[in-house]
């Protein structure tokens, strides 16, 4: 957030030269009057300019703009050249990365993409304003992931029940391991838990 | 690699200017040393070593790309 001052013969006046400072229009900041300035006596005695601060505000637009190109220049330093699209949804931001050799900023199990969402969403943040939530992903890597736990999920769900016995899957993060959870709630005949400690936690699907 | 730890810690930081990344080539790969003002610390290291964690994840993709191994190590 940037704050600057400005005096002017009017409010006007000092509030244009602000906005011309700050390169922004008027929906883009706050403005606070410091002084409304007095004409004087023809123009000339006791006339008093007028001063205002107007300070920045940030957009989620700003922080989107940011969190694009970061993650865009990140990429190019990692040897990977590509675009950053991004939109703005229920207080996120939604990038999307697309290009060549995405597969290496996904990593295994989109380990690298965690980290790289992780970093961009402080960075986006890191000006103050509204926090919000900051989602990457690689031509639509998340949605393919989430489908696929869903059918491990279904399936293992079909080995614990003809087996009778309880199935451990790999370790997961949070966000997947809800997938599991979620797809298998309400499910005949078993029941899911998570066991361990992170990073190890993982899910196990019980008969019941 | 050097770049990248730059890049990133800077960004991260309040006082961008103090950041400094010394690469130190060993047997099993090359370590990089990143420096920051005491007061930033805390961003680059994160609650429970969350930031400096992603650090390495991000550097040792980027590694991968060049069949090198690099290794971030924060130096107080």
């Amino acid at each position: 957030m940037r704050t600057v001052e400005a005096t002017g013969r009017t409010i006007e006046e000092a509030l244009a030269a602000a906005l011309a400072e700050l390169e922004a229009d008027r929906s883009q900041v706050e403005i606070e009057i410091l002084d409304e300035g007095a004409k004087g006596l023809f123009g000339i005695i006791g006339s008093k300019q007028a001063r205002v601060r107007v300070t920045r505000l940030v957009t989620p637009e700003d922080k989107a703009r940011k969190v694009a190109s970061w993650l865009e220049e990140a990429a190019g330093l990692m040897g990977v050249d590509v675009q950053a699209s991004w939109r703005i949804e229920d207080e996120s931001i939604l990038v999307n990365l697309s290009g060549e050799g995405l597969g290496l900023l996904i990593g295994r199990r989109g380990q690298t993409l965690d980290a790289l969402q992780y970093l961009a969403g402080m960075v986006g943040n890191k000006e103050g304003g509204e926090w919000l939530r900051v989602l990457v992903d690689a031509e639509g890597y998340r949605e393919r992931r989430a489908e696929s736990l869903r059918s491990l999920a279904l399936r293992s769900a079909d080995k614990a029940r003809r087996n009778g016995r309880r199935v451990v899957l790999e370790p997961m993060n949070a966000h997947e391991r809800r997938i599991i959870h979620l797809s298998l709630q309400g499910e005949e005949g078993v029941s899911t838990y998570s066991e361990g400690v992170e990073p190890y936690r993982r899910v196990v699907i019980a008969p019941r | 690699m050097k770049e990248l730890v730059e890049f990133i810690a800077k960004s991260l930081v309040d006082d961008p200017e103090a950041v400094s990344v010394v690469e130190c080539p060993r047997d099993r790969g090359t370590v990089l040393e990143l420096r920051v003002a005491p007061e930033d610390m805390g961003k680059v290291i994160g609650r429970q070593g969350r930031i400096a964690k992603a650090i390495r994840a991000v550097v040792k993709a980027g590694g991968t790309r060049q069949g090198k191994n690099y290794f971030v190590e924060i130096v107080d």
